[in-house]
């Protein structure tokens, strides 16, 4: 904490010096006292098959239609099985190190979510959960953009950071924000930063003076507040891969104090339409990352975790039967999960089963809980936003009670 | 020399006489990828409504110089296996954007790439869609390409019957939900028909999915409506969605990647659009009926208009402006060139106010840096690159609308810093396979103009 107060005093007598104090200074500094709340959303790119992350291994209709893909029920696999959270569903096993997580209840899943709009196409339905106007494609910004919008009017990049390549469609909007590929790599190569500052600091174009005036003010904010390369907590390992770099640098910019409330990133190559895989293969490969990652990024955070929520995402399910090719293909409803310190650990969400009768269009798993009511408990409960904010974060959608994911 | 006038040129009270450098350079930063050294002067000789009428009929324009500059496209391999034919489709894509980004820097046809790719963004498809990125090459040569200052019932038609947005936004699969009568072509057999190319990620990838994609899907006839004509919020209902995609039943893609019209997949019962009945059994021609319906509706003049004098204009364009050149395109049958000519004639347009108010795409402030400073650029890949770090992948836009093409989209902190980086590297002789000219020596001072705020805007 010590550390922290004298850099934010340093940085603003350096920033003064400068000849002006970004708008947000007083809200960094007031972070020190009120640490801010912050919401790390990661987007799991190409439909992940909910039914072998989170496996309903008391369902004998899902042991039949996946003959080959299924996951073994608890004890049961030569190889691995499922590990078992309820007596009813259990985790791939190549999700063990969110076993802890789960035994100190700050796993909560969310089974049978997903959107109210039946669309199989990847792109409609990305934008559709991004923008979280399910239906609505003429929606401009995301649902997280519109967070930052109407929870402040602090002109703070560093309030939304995006560890991605293009700005993605949840923080795309009016609100400042940030995409960058690492904290180091954000910054004016060479020697003509501060003749570029100049430059648009004494433009008349005013639209384009703010962003840059904002892009400077977050690159000094980064250069001291993460200046010095990043060391993880001692013991924690994230996985070397750009997913387990992203999640190190929200780290990282979360311990800083920089004033970042919203992180996105995003890991991809979860369409396995051909030989999915089971305990081992493809989506054993890409679970065990995804989970090394979200357990690191937890043990990380340490004592942050208490103001952090963690929650994952995914376009939407695959199909409950496995295809010709060993694989699954475009289905309906999905898992969410969401980790965190205020939450409350456990499977959410009603269960509609995986019999005929039941599912979606007579294939898919159905949808009991809408994604926007994970999403709206977040910013509600977490975030601490109104109702009336709430109507503007999800435009003409009411959300039901809440699915009841955080303690309050 | 740079060809980078400063804007406060355009606020001088000469800039509405129309050979003035001033006049000159806001009309090249419009409609070209921005002037090169001495294109300033060049226009000025050849006098500037001489050089418009040049630039209106391309075809008079010789354009060699530029075509020797592009990428051979290879074939497709010959071969099944999924891995390497995801690995060409890649390939090609870049490839592809290279092409577009050579053309846009050297082709004398500067109104006509600037227009193709407007046109391309109005019509946007998605390269990592499936097979779309196979089609891509033959979908701007020549369904683009060909029809910019055509009819735009000519330009719609094209892009209905083109591989590219009949898979891109779903419509090869569309089938009467009333049933297939040809059990030949259903889906599976939809599938065998077409190219032999396998891919997992087609949304239709395995026979498990058959019985259930057999039907009716409005993904095209909404978007049809909603984003190529009529613009949203036009008046149209589902009903009309729905009958405009029953309308479209069986416009499909056969083996070879051709358009096909398969009357077994086609709804053949009586279709009511926009008010109009279009009787039953008309086959084929109960799409070309919507074509005609959606082309010569006023809501689709103004729409088309609107985007063109935005893209051309001004983020939110003149009213009498827009209005002028919708009526233009009803009395002249949608003809695109008399809509351009409208605008870009109009005092509107060549108002010193005008001047400097658009903010550039990516696209456009990375092709006007290598105008302004005269480079030469042997390989466009390192750009394509800049393009996807800027936020504007060229082909891969996901959604159907497109890039947008306001300043509220582009502006933004780390945005900027992609601009000012690439002008460092540009400037200091960074980029490989870039040559600046010899008397344009790498500079701190050139990065500072290719990124300053001025030459942002155009």
């Amino acid at each position: 904490m010590n550390s922290r107060r004298i850099f934010l005093k340093s940085g603003a007598m350096a920033m003064l010096s400068l000849g002006f104090a970004p708008s947000f200074l007083g809200r960094a500094a007031a972070a020190v006292t009120a640490r801010r709340k912050l919401v790390i959303a990661i987007f799991q790119r190409g439909a992940v098959d909910g039914l072998n992350m989170v496996v309903p291994h008391g369902e004998s209709e899902y042991y039949r239609l996946r003959p080959t893909i299924a996951i073994p029920q608890p004890g049961r696999g030569s190889m691995g099985s499922a590990i078992d959270l309820d007596g009813f569903f259990g985790l791939h096993p190549s999700m063990a190190p969110l076993k802890p997580l789960w035994d100190n209840h700050s796993l909560a899943i969310v089974h049978a979510c997903g959107s109210p709009d039946n669309t199989r196409s990847h792109f409609d339905a990305q934008d559709y959960m991004e923008s979280a106007t399910p239906g609505v494609k003429s929606t401009r910004d995301g649902w997280l953009n519109r967070y930052l919008q109407v929870s402040s009017e602090e002109r703070n990049p560093l309030r939304g950071v995006a560890l991605a390549r293009t700005m993605p469609r949840s923080l795309e909007g009016a609100a400042p924000s940030l995409a960058i590929g690492s904290v180091d790599e954000f910054g004016v190569r060479g020697s003509t930063g501060a003749l570029f500052q100049d430059q648009y600091e004494s433009s008349s174009d005013r639209l384009l003076s703010a962003a840059s005036n904002d892009a400077f003010a977050a690159m000094r904010t980064l250069r001291r507040a993460a200046g010095v390369p990043y060391r993880p907590a001692p013991g924690v390992g994230y996985p070397p891969t750009p997913f387990g770099n992203a999640l190190q640098e929200i780290a990282r910019l979360a311990k800083a104090d920089v004033g970042l409330e919203i992180a996105f990133t995003e890991l991809g190559n979860w369409d396995h339409h051909v030989n999915e895989g089971a305990v081992t293969g493809q989506i054993a490969t890409r679970l065990d990352e995804f989970s090394r990652g979200l357990a690191a990024l937890a043990a990380d955070l340490g004592d942050r975790l208490a103001d952090t929520i963690i929650v994952t995402m995914s376009e939407f399910g695959r199909a409950i039967a496995e295809n010709g090719n060993g694989g699954t293909d475009h289905g309906h409803g999905n898992a969410m999960m969401v980790i965190g310190g205020t939450v409350r650990g456990g499977v959410h969400g009603k269960w509609p089963g995986l019999a005929d009768a039941h599912r979606f269009e007579g294939r898919d798993l159905a949808v009991t809980t809408d994604f926007r009511d994970v999403f709206s408990e977040i910013v509600v409960g977490h975030l601490g936003a109104s109702r009336s904010a709430l109507s503007r974060v999800f435009p003409g959608y009411t959300p039901l009670s809440p699915p009841g994911l955080i303690r309050i | 020399m740079l060809a980078v006038v400063p804007a406060a040129h355009l606020q001088g009270s000469a800039a509405s006489r129309p050979d003035d450098p001033a006049t000159i350079t806001h009309v090249l930063n419009r409609l070209t990828f921005g002037p090169r050294p001495g294109d300033v002067e060049r226009v000025r000789q050849v006098g500037l409504a001489a050089w418009l009428d040049q630039q209106l009929h391309p075809v008079n324009i010789d354009d060699h110089a530029a075509e020797a500059r592009l990428p051979q496209l290879q074939d497709p391999p010959d071969s099944t296996d999924v891995k390497e034919l995801r690995r060409f489709a890649r390939r090609q894509i870049v490839t592809l954007a290279s092409d577009k980004l050579l053309r846009a820097s050297y082709s004398e046809r500067q109104l006509k790439e600037v227009l193709v790719d407007f046109w391309f963004n109005h019509f946007n498809v998605y390269a990592a869609k499936g097979r779309t990125a196979q089609y891509l090459p033959a979908y701007e040569s020549e369904v683009i390409r060909p029809h910019v200052f055509d009819h735009f019932r000519d330009l719609l038609e094209a892009t209905a019957k083109s591989p590219a947005m009949l898979f891109y936004l779903d419509n090869w699969l569309s089938a009467t939900p009333t049933g297939i009568r040809d059990p030949g072509f259903g889906i599976r057999g939809l599938r065998r028909r077409l190219s032999p190319i396998p891919d997992p990620r087609s949304p239709i990838p395995t026979k498990a999915r058959n019985k259930r994609a057999r039907g009716l899907n409005e993904n095209y006839g909404r978007e049809l409506m909603e984003l190529h004509t009529l613009g949203v919020d036009s008046g149209y209902t589902q009903q009309d969605v729905i009958d405009v995609a029953r309308a479209f039943t069986g416009w499909t893609i056969d083996r070879d990647g051709n358009f096909r019209f398969v009357p077994a997949l086609h709804d053949n019962g009586t279709k009511v659009v926009l008010g109009h009945t279009i009787k039953s059994g008309g086959g084929i021609d109960d799409g070309e009926k919507v074509l005609d319906i959606l082309a010569s509706h006023p809501s689709t003049a103004h729409h088309i208009a609107f985007e063109l004098a935005q893209r051309l204009v001004a983020d939110d364009p003149p009213a009498a402006l827009v209005d002028r050149a919708a009526a233009r395109f009803r009395d002249t049958n949608g003809d695109l060139r008399e809509v351009v000519r409208t605008i870009v004639t109009s005092p509107e347009f060549l108002a010193p106010a005008a001047g400097d108010v658009k903010f550039k795409t990516p696209f456009e402030l990375v092709v006007s840096a290598v105008r302004a400073t005269g480079a030469d650029v042997s390989d466009g890949r390192p750009f394509v690159q800049v393009l996807q770090q800027m936020g504007q992948p060229l082909y891969m836009c996901q959604p159907p609308t497109g890039y947008r093409d306001t300043a509220d989209a582009w502006v933004s902190a780390g945005g900027l810093v992609s601009r000012m980086n690439f002008a460092t590297r540009l400037a200091s002789g960074d980029m490989p396979g870039v040559t600046l000219p010899p008397d344009v020596a790498p500079s701190r001072e050139l990065a500072l103009r290719l990124g300053s705020p001025e030459f942002q805007r155009h």
